[in-house]
């Protein structure tokens, strides 16, 4: 058990750099440079050219003049102290104007998480349970287009019922009134007023899908022979159920974790571009788009590196839950 | 495992059905296409399916207008409704519309449509209208459906600009059905290359490979998409921007395919009938082409069918962000830009329309899929 959990946090350290090696690429792949952009500003800004000589000093102070490797180990090395450039687009270090949307992200993110759970398992059992009854097929036809729904169209046809049959503009997950203000209580409380909305827009298609996985492998186990036998030992319905078929079921559910988690973070960036959400999604999307690289990279690699971390710690939340896994994973 | 397997053919096969001789002589895909047929929903997900891929392949047949063609009177005008019974209550067999007129509202300075009454459109079948080329290379102006000037008939109503919102919709569909196949292939491509080295290789290569998958999928797509789908140069023509973002959504889509297909290589090596073909001295080419490939098709099929959705909905996602397919080129997800706000949204709901396509498409699929997996698996009667 120790030994893997130091397997993996070994792994983690590896992901994270190849983490740093992706983010270097994006930075790398779009045509011309940064410094390019840059100089552009800075000759609208002050109305006449730059000297080649002030360009070739720009272009040593950011490296662009070291080959691709030293670049690279360049941007590592200021990355590892905390160190992620300077957000031209907002003309503020990047480092002060991510932290806020970060926390939100992964906040919706764990949140939908705990929704999807929520949702899911109580009703793929009742779906399983009551096979071809009246309300499994409700379920599964909501469940079905759930999944074939795009999250950004579920978003927009919320707004628009939203604001037809209610009057209210559901986008956003502050009231204006509290947009700058600092944070405190009733701030709070006004943000769990709007969190609902993105958090079942985000969930919706995740928990279609578990549903699914979880009435199939629940009704697999309830045919099982072991089921009869409990029965026939006169175990109680109930009781039969949570206490054998619903455990063994649950855990494609809870390994499910691994990809549900970066499916939400994904889904939440365009559902909060279209609800509007202050996120990372809406910010990275502006960001590329005015090619402003030192806030992409550093978007980019907080979003797969706290993901990355998420899966992993799901992955050892499975072994700690699963006997059958630790055995196998503890023989490796 | 076996204990399973066992379990379900007793439970799944009762011993009282009688097959006629047809049954024992049909070969594999005979079997699957008997069981296809019965799985319904499978069934009538194919045929929408191909109505679908007709519609993307006539688009100039089924569209009414020209789908560039700005009808500055009818700009955001609602659907055409479709009548069958006329004012004085008297049957129509052949349905008819009223054509719309336009006014201003001088408060709220919104067009408002009212229909004119005064006269009856009536549809006409396989009308002369603009000329097109059929499938690029025959001429000829017939369309499905049309009335008679000066109306224009708007099943889906009009964009901003004014422009036919259905036949914008069929023109629209071949760039989204398209997309999905083609980046699905370069994905098959690449899955079948790179699983089938991990497969059969093993060992650290097979180590590797599989932690570099497990790492592009732990990646949030979206994002890296968005980022991908935006290093695309500007000055690019729809044509590049079309493959460029194909071979974008692939960097992500090949993982599934290569993981299935190496998990199939790595069961079925060491399965008992290539096992007993090679002990009947059965040679290498001949296991892989007779045994192997069979029955591995079908499980590739349905992987393929089962990967196509998810392919349409992230270039649905992309273009609906901008960055994807770019105008004047035009798919479902290009459409859905226009219904973006809350205030386009709310005054022309039916902008959504295309929404409804996408939904009803990978729905389709999915079904399909389901009803292909079912006639693979040889142990579901």
């Amino acid at each position: 058990m120790k030994n893997y959990v130091f397997q993996r946090l070994v792994y983690l350290v590896f992901l994270l750099w190849l983490v740093s090696v992706v983010t270097f690429i994006v930075i790398e792949l779009p045509p011309g440079d940064y410094l390019s952009t840059y100089i552009l500003l800075l000759e609208q800004n002050t109305g006449q050219q730059l000297s080649e000589d002030i360009v070739e000093r720009l272009r040593r102070q950011y490296g662009l003049d070291l080959p691709t490797h030293a670049r690279y180990f360049k941007w590592f090395g200021q990355v590892l102290q905390g160190e992620f450039g300077f957000s031209f687009d907002w003309q503020q270090p990047v480092r002060e104007i991510i932290g806020e949307r970060l926390v939100l992200t992964f906040t919706i993110a764990i949140l939908s998480a705990i929704f999807t759970y929520a949702v899911a398992i109580p009703i793929g059992i009742y779906s399983a349970t009551h096979q071809y009854s009246l309300g499994d097929y409700v379920v599964s036809i909501i469940g079905f287009v759930g999944l074939a729904i795009p999250n950004f169209m579920l978003a927009l046809i919320m707004l628009y019922v939203g604001f037809k049959q209610f009057g209210v503009n559901l986008s956003g997950l502050f009231s204006p009134e509290y947009l700058d203000a600092p944070w405190n209580w009733a701030k709070i409380g006004d943000l769990l007023l709007h969190l609902p909305i993105p958090i079942i827009v985000i969930g919706t298609g995740g928990t279609a899908g578990l549903i699914r996985v979880l009435r199939g492998t629940l009704l697999d186990e309830l045919n099982k022979q072991y089921v009869i036998t409990a029965r026939s030992k006169g175990v109680g319905e109930v009781r039969l159920l949570f206490k054998y078929p619903v455990r063994v079921a649950l855990n494609p559910i809870v390994s499910s974790l691994a990809w549900l988690f970066p499916s939400l973070v994904s889904g939440g960036t365009i559902t909060a571009i279209v609800l509007g959400l202050p996120t990372a999604g809406p910010m990275l999307l502006r960001a590329l788009l005015a090619q402003d690289t030192f806030l992409t990279a550093t978007l980019l690699m907080f979003i797969t590196i706290l993901t990355v971390i998420g899966t992993t710690v799901s992955d050892i939340l499975l072994v700690v839950v699963d006997p059958r896994i630790r055995m196998e994973r503890a023989a490796n | 495992m076996w204990r399973r397997l066992l379990g379900r053919r007793q439970s799944n096969k009762p011993a009282t059905v009688q097959y006629d001789e047809s049954y024992y002589l049909a070969s594999q895909w005979q079997l699957m296409w008997r069981k296809f047929r019965r799985h319904r929903l499978a069934m009538v997900s194919l045929v929408v399916i191909l109505f679908l891929y007709s519609l993307a392949l006539f688009a100039e047949f089924y569209s009414i207008n020209d789908p560039h063609k700005r009808h500055v009177k009818y700009a955001k005008a609602p659907p055409h409704t479709l009548y069958f019974v006329d004012e004085d209550g008297n049957f129509h067999l052949v349905p008819f519309i009223y054509d719309l007129k336009q006014e201003l509202d001088m408060d709220t300075l919104q067009r408002n449509y009212t229909e004119d009454r005064s006269k009856r459109y009536h549809l006409r079948f396989f009308v002369e209208g603009e000329p097109y080329k059929l499938l690029g290379f025959v001429d000829t102006n017939i369309h499905l459906v049309g009335v008679d000037e000066p109306a224009v008939y708007f099943p889906f109503g009009t964009d901003d600009l004014g422009r036919c919102l259905f036949s914008r919709t069929m023109h629209a569909a071949r760039i989204s059905l398209s997309i999905g196949v083609f980046g699905v292939v370069i994905s098959f491509v690449l899955g079948c290359l790179i699983g089938g080295i991990s497969g059969y290789f093993g060992g650290t290569v097979d180590l590797i490979i599989q932690r570099i998958i497990e790492f592009i999928i732990s990646i949030p797509h979206i994002p890296l998409w968005i980022a991908l789908a935006a290093a695309l140069p500007d000055e690019w023509s729809s044509t590049q921007v079309y493959f460029g973002i194909t071979l974008v959504l692939a960097t992500v889509g090949w993982t599934t395919l290569a993981r299935a297909v190496r998990g199939k290589l790595l069961e079925l090596r060491e399965a008992d009938f290539v096992m007993a073909a090679r002990i009947s001295n059965m040679g290498d080419f001949d296991i892989i082409v007779k045994h192997l490939l069979p029955s591995f098709a079908s499980f590739l099929i349905v992987v393929l069918s089962l990967s196509v959705p998810g392919m349409i909905l992230a270039e649905t996602a992309l273009s609906f962000l901008r960055i994807g397919i770019q105008p004047p080129a035009v798919s479902w997800g290009v459409l859905l830009q226009d219904a973006q706000n809350i205030r386009s949204l709310s005054q022309s709901p039916w902008l959504l329309i295309p929404g409804i396509f996408v939904i009803v498409t990978v729905l389709a699929f999915n079904f399909l899929g389901d009803g292909l997996r079912d006639a693979a698996d040889p142990y579901k009667q």
